[in-house]
């Protein structure tokens, strides 16, 4: 929850999308999978929830840094995919500050739906359950950053 | 001076991290399903399976936060067994209230579970003190929540006639059809919050990206379309805009939420026993930021020696978290009769 340390709704300058989309995505997609394997690993991650993942795609794009992620749950791991395909099962989209509000549970996501900061294409049931999955995680408490306290 | 009475704050728990955030941020009580179709909540990766049941209703109880279990959708034809067990499991588990809308459900549960303290779901759409007193004088229902389609002053002509507790909606998405006999999630998709547990089930909402915008779907029938930045709403036929008489328009009702800050004082004055939020679909964070609000205002409004005023930090943050972003007094207030 928010301690102290507050991510402002922000936008990145639109050259952050123009450098951003000309590099190679396949980093995004590789941190983005080894951080939800290591979380389904640690057992953050409800595995009749996981199984419902099954051959589904995902693609998680970040607009105003021009960042493509995209990745297939298949055979009980996150497995990141070179080109993102045309009609993934899932399309999450937003700009980076709100993704970090996400993460940080600092907004909601269904907040940041009505406000149109984003956007969820594709199998409505399944953004559900990936929803509600990360909500679903109780996040170890982190210790206390000092620096970032007020 | 005396503190004065004030409501308790039933807060939503669709996850133990929502749960265990109502807790912390001060609720009196806090309001959960299992992971089934028991429960009008029955969405996708949401709700409490058994271990998870186990551990929210110790950490609250232990923090002397009271746990109710809504079993609060209607028995389906050939499986009366399946809602027969997930009370007997509620009160294996010692929550402090079941929250149930069946009738069926509520006299088999009287007769087994005599101790069990029953509350009657807004989904069992009591809306006179003639429906609730009924519920009591056969099932010993305690607790009534109202559906919100009442004035205040309606509100306090049911508390006057019948000594069942009186629960009302404080905050949140609001449904304003009538809960518990609203067809027009069944006449879209043919389910229900009655049937199977929720509202325009997601399996039948597709969103379309077009040139103009967004466009939202249900079974197939456009029920909106919404330029980019236009605030949006969840996909229920209810909230949708539709072309009436050459005008395109929130023919039923817009995207809103009902937000109770200003008539708090009234609410208490007239012997409303609890407020609940909406939104066991929201996040942990929601949770927080309503809790904490409603939270502040009703300690505010206990000790207030004089006048009791809504301080604007309070109004910013609940319109934030409102669906359409925008709230409503609902039916609450309506000074035209």
């Amino acid at each position: 929850m928010n301690r102290g340390f507050t991510i402002p709704s922000f936008k990145l300058p639109g050259v952050f999308a123009t450098i951003g989309a000309h590099l190679p995505q396949w980093p995004h997609s590789l941190a983005l999978t080894t951080a939800l394997n290591a979380a389904a690993k640690v057992g953050l991650l409800p595995a009749d929830s996981l199984a419902q993942l099954d051959e589904r795609s995902f693609v998680v794009e970040v607009l105003d840094a021009g960042g493509v992620a995209a990745f297939v749950y298949r055979g009980g791991l996150f497995r990141p995919l070179l080109t993102a395909p045309q009609a993934p099962d899932l399309w999450f989209q937003a700009n980076l500050s709100a993704f970090l509000q996400l993460l940080a549970r600092q907004e909601d996501p269904d907040t940041l739906f009505f406000k149109r900061e984003l956007s969820i294409v594709g199998d409505t049931e399944l953004g559900l359950l990936v929803k509600n999955m990360l909500d679903a995680i109780e996040w170890p408490s982190l210790p206390r950053l000092s620096p970032f306290q007020r | 001076m005396a503190a004065r009475k004030i409501p308790q704050l039933i807060c939503p728990a669709g996850s133990l991290p929502a749960l265990k955030t109502a807790v912390d941020h001060g609720a009196d009580a806090v309001y959960l399903g299992y992971r089934n179709d028991t429960n009008a909540r029955n969405f996708a990766g949401l709700n409490f399976d058994h271990k998870a049941m186990i551990e929210g209703i110790r950490y609250a109880q232990a923090r002397r936060c009271q746990v109710l279990m809504a079993i609060n959708t209607f028995a389906q034809p050939g499986r009366f067994a399946d809602w027969q067990r997930a009370v007997d499991g509620a009160a294996d588990l010692g929550v402090d209230a079941v929250i149930l809308a069946d009738v069926g459900l509520l006299d088999d549960s009287s007769r087994r579970h005599p101790d069990l303290r029953l509350h009657l779901s807004v989904q069992g759409s009591a809306t006179n003190y003639e429906a609730i007193n009924f519920a009591q004088r056969e099932f010993g229902v305690r607790r009534a929540v109202l559906p919100r389609v009442l004035t205040l002053a309606q509100v306090e002509t049911v508390i006057r006639n019948t000594p069942v507790e009186i629960e009302v909606f404080g905050f949140g998405s609001l449904c304003v059809m009538n809960e518990g006999r609203c067809w027009l999630s069944s006449y879209a998709t043919g389910e229900s919050p009655n049937t199977v547990g929720a509202c325009s089930p997601a399996k039948f909402v597709h969103w379309q990206r077009s040139p103009d915008g967004m466009a939202t779907r249900l079974n197939g029938i456009l029920i909106d379309r919404f330029a980019d930045a236009e605030p949006a709403g969840y996909p229920t036929l209810c909230k949708g805009r539709f072309e009436v008489q050459g005008e395109t328009y929130y023919a039923l009702e817009e995207p809103t939420s009902l937000n109770v800050l200003e008539i708090l004082p009234e609410i208490a004055r007239i012997g409303v026993a609890a407020i609940k939020v909406e939104g066991r679909q929201r996040s942990p964070t929601y949770v927080a930021q309503v809790t904490r609000t409603l939270r502040a205002a009703l300690d505010e409004l206990a000790s207030a020696e004089k006048g009791f005023s809504v301080r604007p930090a309070w109004q910013a943050e609940l319109a934030r978290l409102a669906e359409g972003s925008q709230v409503t007094l609902g039916a609450y207030s309506r000074p035209w009769r």
